[in-house]
């Protein structure tokens, strides 16, 4: 069978699969941005409770494999009386996980603003939540743009281990599709040229709009 | 609800877990020679004087990055048999990951050598050095150290990929794990281990690619 045939006959399963993978790394990503932040700020907290409980959270996280976390999240979790359904947990873990990285990417670009900008805040007699809100992180989210862009693009790749479970993503459909038909060339296939139009097409350019949008916003204030 | 740890079923599984280990280090150990050297390849195939090569070398390397790991394990071991190539579940996923860190480590090699100032190629060429001597003697003890920490990191993240292998049937950890879990429906045992199987692997490891880079550093006279 063609592949122009093979897109005829099963392009809204792959359709379907797509739309479920860009709603898993939406809220995936959600999550990871908040938990980044959080974990991030926490690490440079003066408080060492504050500062050990991030860092624990961040090597646990990054040191244990997603898909542990996963099987973890959905298999482990309901015997103490947590369940969660498959797409919950899928993204869950999901931004979970890729948050512990983004977390030490929002520290090392709270510590790349210049040390006369918080001295200067200071001097103005800021309060230290105005001085993080106002001076210290908008520069810092410009610094650590470029980084994320990449996070987000291993965060969609690794969106795909959610079928895992169960979640009908486009790898679900994919397999499924593979295991019905045998047609293994054609429904791969499709799925890898769909997953590199997400990110080299979509989720890069976007970025890319989003970080020279941020420095001109940065540049007039 | 039953949450209670067992300590029989953990003695039991035990056993069987840490024999998984060793499959999954010897995975990461072969998937990353595979990858040190295909990186080596890829990086190489874009320092070509011909344009088309280079782009062509490019556009796959941006492929492989932008795509699942998970999705090309399929691919390869799924797609082989069309064309006549059987693999077994190892073969396929040795060489899907060693081909997907390929192009992560080429990056790597390519900011190393990009980080060599252009002044050494061009005293390397004054002095008549020839190519081989210029990126032996001259070129990469300048390029290695800068690459070697993002070499190490590659390192811990073959690791924490192996668990992606277990898709195809390979018997590493995850797959033992599974397997565990679903013979004796108790999941909270073998996948706690497993997590704390690669937190005791992947840390200590971290921690000695760091070691590691600082000794090669000294050794070159670097600081």
């Amino acid at each position: 069978m063609s592949f122009w045939n093979f897109l005829e006959i099963y392009w809204p399963r792959l359709l379907s699969g797509t739309i479920v993978t860009i709603e898993v790394f939406l809220l995936a990503s959600g999550l990871a941005i908040a938990i980044a932040i959080a974990a991030g700020l926490m690490r440079l907290s003066t408080n060492p409770a504050v500062r050990w409980t991030s860092l624990i959270y961040i090597e646990a996280l990054r040191g244990t494999s997603l898909i542990v976390q996963l099987y973890w999240i959905y298999f482990v979790l309901p015997l103490f009386g947590l369940t969660l359904d498959k797409f919950n947990a899928g993204f869950i873990a999901v931004g979970m996980n890729l948050g512990a990285y983004g977390a030490e990417l929002v520290r090392g670009a709270i510590q790349a603003v210049p040390k006369g900008q918080w001295e200067a805040a200071y001097a103005l007699s800021m309060s230290p939540a105005k001085r993080m809100w106002r001076i210290i992180f908008p520069q810092a989210f410009v610094i650590m743009l470029p980084p994320w862009g990449n996070l987000l693009i291993e965060l969609l790749k690794y969106s795909a281990l959610v079928s895992l479970i169960g979640v009908t993503d486009l790898m679900f459909q994919t397999k499924q599709i593979n295991s019905s038909t045998f047609l293994s060339v054609q429904a791969f296939g499709a799925a890898l040229i769909i997953y590199y139009v997400l990110a080299r097409l979509l989720l890069t350019p976007g970025l890319r709009w989003v970080e020279t949008k941020m420095q001109r916003q940065l540049q007039r204030n | 609800m039953n949450f209670e740890w067992r300590w029989d079923f953990t003695w039991q599984i035990l056993p069987r877990l840490l024999e998984a280990t060793l499959t999954t280090m010897a995975a990461a150990a072969i998937g990353y020679s595979v990858a040190l050297l295909g990186g080596l390849i890829f990086a190489l195939g874009q320092r070509t004087p011909s344009r088309v090569i280079t782009f062509i070398v490019r556009e796959i390397v941006e492929f492989i990055r932008s795509t699942p790991l998970v999705l090309q394990i399929f691919f390869i071991y799924f797609v082989g048999p069309q064309f006549g190539i059987r693999m077994s579940p190892w073969h396929a996923g040795m060489l899907a990951l060693g081909v997907h860190y390929s192009a992560y480590l080429s990056e790597v090699y390519r900011g190393g050598l990009d980080a060599v100032p252009k002044g050494q190629w061009e005293a390397a060429l004054a002095l008549n050095l020839s190519t081989t001597s210029t990126y032996t003697r001259i070129i990469l003890p300048q390029a290695l150290p800068p690459a070697l920490a993002g070499m190490g990191n590659y390192l811990v993240g073959i690791l924490k990929d192996t668990p992606l292998l277990s898709v195809i049937g390979v018997a590493e950890l995850m797959h033992t794990a599974n397997s565990i879990g679903a013979a004796n429906y108790r999941y909270l045992e073998p996948y706690t281990i497993v997590g704390l199987i690669f937190l005791l692997i992947s840390l200590p490891l971290a921690g000695l690619t760091r070691l590691f880079e600082m000794w090669v550093r000294r050794k070159l006279g670097m600081k």
